[in-house]
């Protein structure tokens, strides 16, 4: 099992929705966020393109945060997320240090939170919050060893690319281009 | 400004004193339930609703926690209006719940020590204190003297009470401030309005045209998740917009026109469309009338002659115009919701109307399908009286092309110099801040020093609370029930709210508000129900449903009587202008004097070192009600000031840099607003969202932040034919350093 998420770039209009719906979903605090909103614009006025990207946790499958946590309080969980267990985080912030991607932030209450997939969901059946909200219907999520399910029947049909592979983390988030 | 009625700071009636009334709750805990990582939530009850943070009304489902708070929203899977999904405002809408800041118990304007106060009251006495006045102005000017501003699902209530009342002077800031020259365009050309929601066929077509409809950023939820299938299935989308917009962003073509020359775009498709008949010449020849008329009227707006005057490259309006005829009928020139820009607005929308009835898409898949609406029950009430003076009195002749009370002569009409047919002497103001959506707001605080009342209902202590003498604080959609929801769709449904918890505070639902003040009116007769739930539950009945299986299912949709979606093949259509036809020659605006036929008019260009303002939506929030929600300030909380890196190297501004903004009037924007350099705008425009620039202190996330394009809006382009109040012939320029000129509010 190896969970993963695809984001269509050509549908996503930089709402917001997930964002707002993973900080109801998961009680983010005010102030902070486990998904965030990223717009790229290329060119010179008239002659321009936008590529508007909801981003989250990449879910690596080498993921430097793992092996840098000195407590082990960042580890794998089923599927591959990539879990922290609040009550062994020192927030110490190696792993903040270490992502790419800035995924993680300091919760105030002393923990490194991220996001989950909303893994308390898909336990009973549900999709991550985000994706059963979003108003354009362009994240998609599922199982890569599920032949039939969503994310991997639209990476068969669609190209996609992943954000700074160079980093070698091996990220499970993927962008539909 | 002189006026009797100075404005109150909220922060007078702040946190502390909150004794009146059983309902003090304390809204600090706010996210106190929060499922650690990997918990299964579970037994949880949801009660249904449907949004009442946008117009848009998509029913939803309100989770609570196993303590029984609040704790979040979702779609309800099956409606029509949102199909399970909510947009970041509904889904941040307990944020308008829990905003600590809200208005929490009646009050009234007091003078105390030589200034004026706002003291708490219960609410009989803040309701005899409106109930007396009321019937002084009845007794004293007519009842026709009080006016009613009004937004959002209390608007029936008031409604009522008012027409009860003996008053017609009800108006919406939706239809003058924004979508009635679309109503008005539609209804003399196909006689029959779009709808809300419009009623275009989005998720089936081949062919989708935006001109200043920026759909993503207006966050029209069940419009914005039809555009993401239309994208899925491969239609061509076209946005004309001198800004890049999201639309933009995602379309195949993409016009960067030159501001308020969207006329001459228009007429050009049109030229291209019926010189190289493209049109639907079967359609047209069955169902319109004045196609002769209209041809010979464009025939000389060729793309070549567009292109002088909208910059967009004559090859480009031909080949748009040629994939709207490829996709005909399955093609919607979309007609937009805020329209309001410079002020020959009606005549616009009725291009956009020609073009889509030339391409044969009204009525058809694809195009504009036929809605269909649930016709409920009603209880049987007493007659209203005949009013002896309408708003159409106020100013004899003028806009007589509105189907409805026009906002801003409801305010003309108030200040006595303007010497109306008879004076407007006290305003009710219900759910919508006048002083941030009308523009000139100034115009506004003199008309209301013209008043013997002013009462404000809301939830929040918006800038117009300031104004009143009374304030009316109503509680959330999420804590009250409300009229059963049967806008028109493709199938016809029922949509229930019902409160998700007791009202928080000393507040109370709109229709206890009107049904309350009727009884001190003498008019309860108007409101038989004590409960409105016995009213919805007799409704339910009446439609084979009830209160108890609506609390289970929240949406209830019905199948359409007849198949008629669309258009049928032999369909002889009547539609409901005076021919019978769709009118392209438009008789019915020619009786009033306006031409026929929409013409390209000039507008004002903005002078040297100014820019012309655009002001437009951002999906997280709703005009200027959102702007205090704390789960969506957080994803906005002020507007930017966008602007073209020449423009910005020109004048060596950097990137958020704070500035302020004066306008062709030198009016300077109260607060300074930060510098978004950015490519996505026009190096002759700039652009800001609309709804920030606060000026209530006790809402702490706001105030101050950004700035408001109303307060820059004080040149006016009023449309002649219903008058709407265009509001994109304004022109700014940067001011650097604070100079202590900045207008106040």
């Amino acid at each position: 099992m190896r969970y993963a998420m695809a984001v269509d770039t050509r549908k996503c209009v930089g709402c917001s929705d997930c964002v707002v719906a993973c900080q109801t979903e998961n009680n983010v605090p005010i102030g902070y966020c486990r998904e965030w909103i990223v717009e790229v614009v290329d060119g010179t006025y008239p002659q321009l393109e936008m590529e508007i990207r909801s981003e989250r946790c990449n879910h690596c499958a080498n993921s430097p945060c793992v092996r840098c946590c000195p407590t082990g309080a960042s580890h794998y969980s089923d599927g591959g997320i990539v879990l922290v267990e609040a009550g062994e985080c020192i927030g110490c912030g190696a792993c903040i240090a270490s992502c790419p991607y800035d995924a993680r932030y300091p919760h105030p209450e002393g923990y490194v939170d991220k996001c989950t997939f909303c893994i308390h969901r898909i336990k009973s059946g549900m999709k991550p919050a985000c994706v059963e909200v979003c108003p354009t219907k362009c994240l998609y999520f599922g199982d890569l060893d599920d032949l039939n399910s969503d994310v991997t029947t639209v990476l068969k049909e669609r190209k996609y690319k992943t954000l700074i592979p160079e980093a070698g983390t091996e990220p499970q988030l993927y962008f539909l281009i | 400004m002189t006026s009797r009625r100075k404005f109150i700071k909220i922060s007078l009636y702040g946190a502390g004193a909150l004794a009146v009334g059983a309902g003090v709750y304390k809204a600090a805990a706010l996210f106190s339930r929060p499922p650690k990582t990997g918990e299964l939530i579970v037994d949880l009850t949801r009660t249904p609703t449907y949004c009442e943070i946008c117009f848009w009304k998509c029913a939803g489902w309100v989770y609570k926690t196993s303590e029984g708070k609040i704790w979040k929203v979702v779609g309800n899977d099956d409606d029509q209006h949102c199909n399970g999904r909510f947009c970041p405002r509904g889904t941040g809408g307990p944020g308008m719940y829990y905003d600590e800041e809200r208005l929490k118990t009646p009050l009234i304007r007091v003078e105390e020590r030589g200034s004026q106060v706002f003291r708490e009251a219960s609410w009989d006495e803040a309701l005899d204190y409106i109930a007396v006045k009321m019937k002084e102005i009845a007794a004293k000017y007519g009842p026709e003297s009080m006016a009613l501003f009004t937004h959002g699902s209390g608007s029936s209530y008031f409604s009522t009470l008012f027409r009860a009342y003996g008053s017609v002077n009800i108006a919406e800031p939706s239809y003058a401030q924004c979508r009635g020259p679309r109503d008005e365009a539609f209804l003399a050309t196909f006689g029959e309005e779009v709808y809300s929601p419009e009623i275009t066929d989005i998720r089936d077509t081949r062919c989708l045209v935006l001109i200043g409809s920026h759909i993503g950023e207006n966050m029209h939820n069940g419009q914005v998740q039809e555009m993401s299938d239309a994208i899925d299935k491969g239609a061509v989308i076209i946005t004309v917009d001198p800004r890049f917009s999201t639309a933009a962003g995602k379309s195949d073509y993409w016009l960067p026109i030159k501001p308020a020359t969207d006329m001459a775009l228009l007429l050009s498709w049109i030229h291209e469309i019926i010189y190289n008949e493209y049109y639907d010449r079967e359609y047209v020849e069955k169902n319109c009338i004045g196609f002769d008329a209209l041809k010979d009227h464009v025939r000389d707006f060729t793309p070549e002659w567009a292109y002088g005057i909208t910059t967009i490259k004559p090859e480009l309006i031909r080949k748009t115009a040629k994939e709207m005829a490829n996709a005909s009928p399955s093609v919607i020139v979309h007609p937009g919701r805020h329209v309001t820009w410079y002020g020959d607005d009606t005549q616009r929308v009725r291009a956009v109307a020609i073009l889509n009835a030339l391409l044969g898409s009204w009525g058809r898949r694809g195009g504009f399908y036929r809605p269909a609406r649930y016709e409920l029950a009603q209880i049987v009430m007493p007659a209203f009286k005949e009013p002896s003076k309408t708003w159409q009195d106020l100013f004899p002749g003028k806009y007589p092309v509105a189907s409805t009370a026009v906002t801003n002569v409801l305010i003309d009409a108030s200040i006595s110099e303007n010497n109306s047919g008879y004076p407007i002497k006290g305003w009710f103001v219900n759910a919508t801040n006048l002083v941030l959506t009308v523009p000139d707001s100034n115009k506004t605080l003199k008309a209301i020093g013209n008043l013997d009342l002013i009462v404000a209902v809301d939830t929040m202590p918006m800038e117009i609370t300031g104004w009143a003498d009374v304030v009316l604080p109503e509680c959330t959609y999420l804590e009250r029930y409300d009229s059963l929801r049967v806008s028109p769709h493709r199938k016809p449904a029922i949509a229930l709210r019902m409160p998700a918890a007791e009202p928080m505070y000393n507040t109370r639902p709109a229709y206890l508000i009107a049904r309350e003040l009727s009884k001190k009116l003498g008019l309860e007769s108007y409101f038989p129900n004590e409960k409105q739930e016995d009213l919805l539950d007799w409704q339910l009945k009446e439609a084979g449903s009830s209160l108890e299986e609506m609390k289970k299912i929240g949406v209830r949709t019905f199948e359409r009587d007849y198949d008629d979606i669309y258009i049928a093949e032999d369909e002889q259509v009547e539609f409901f202008t005076d021919s019978g036809k769709i009118e392209l020659y438009s008789t019915y605006l020619e009786q009033f004097g306006f031409d026929p036929l929409p013409k390209y008019t000039p507008h004002e260009e903005p002078p040297e070192g100014f820019y012309r303002l655009i002001y437009g939506r951002a999906p997280m929030h709703t005009f200027s009600r959102t702007s205090n929600n704390p789960n969506l300030t957080d994803l906005m909380d002020e507007n930017k000031i966008w602007v073209n890196p020449k423009v910005a190297k020109e004048w060596g501004l950097v990137s958020d840099q704070l500035i302020w903004l004066r306008n062709q009037d030198d009016v300077i924007s109260q607060f300074p607003i930060k510098v978004r350099i950015t490519e996505r705008i026009r190096w002759d425009s700039v652009y800001m969202v609309h709804g920030f620039g606060h000026a209530q202190k006790q809402m702490k996330r706001c105030f101050g932040k950004g700035a408001s394009d109303t307060q820059l809006i004080t040149k006016v382009l009023v449309d002649p034919l219903m008058g709407g109040t265009g509001m994109r012939g304004n022109f700014v320029t940067f001011v650097t350093e604070k100079t202590g000129k900045e207008a106040a509010l």
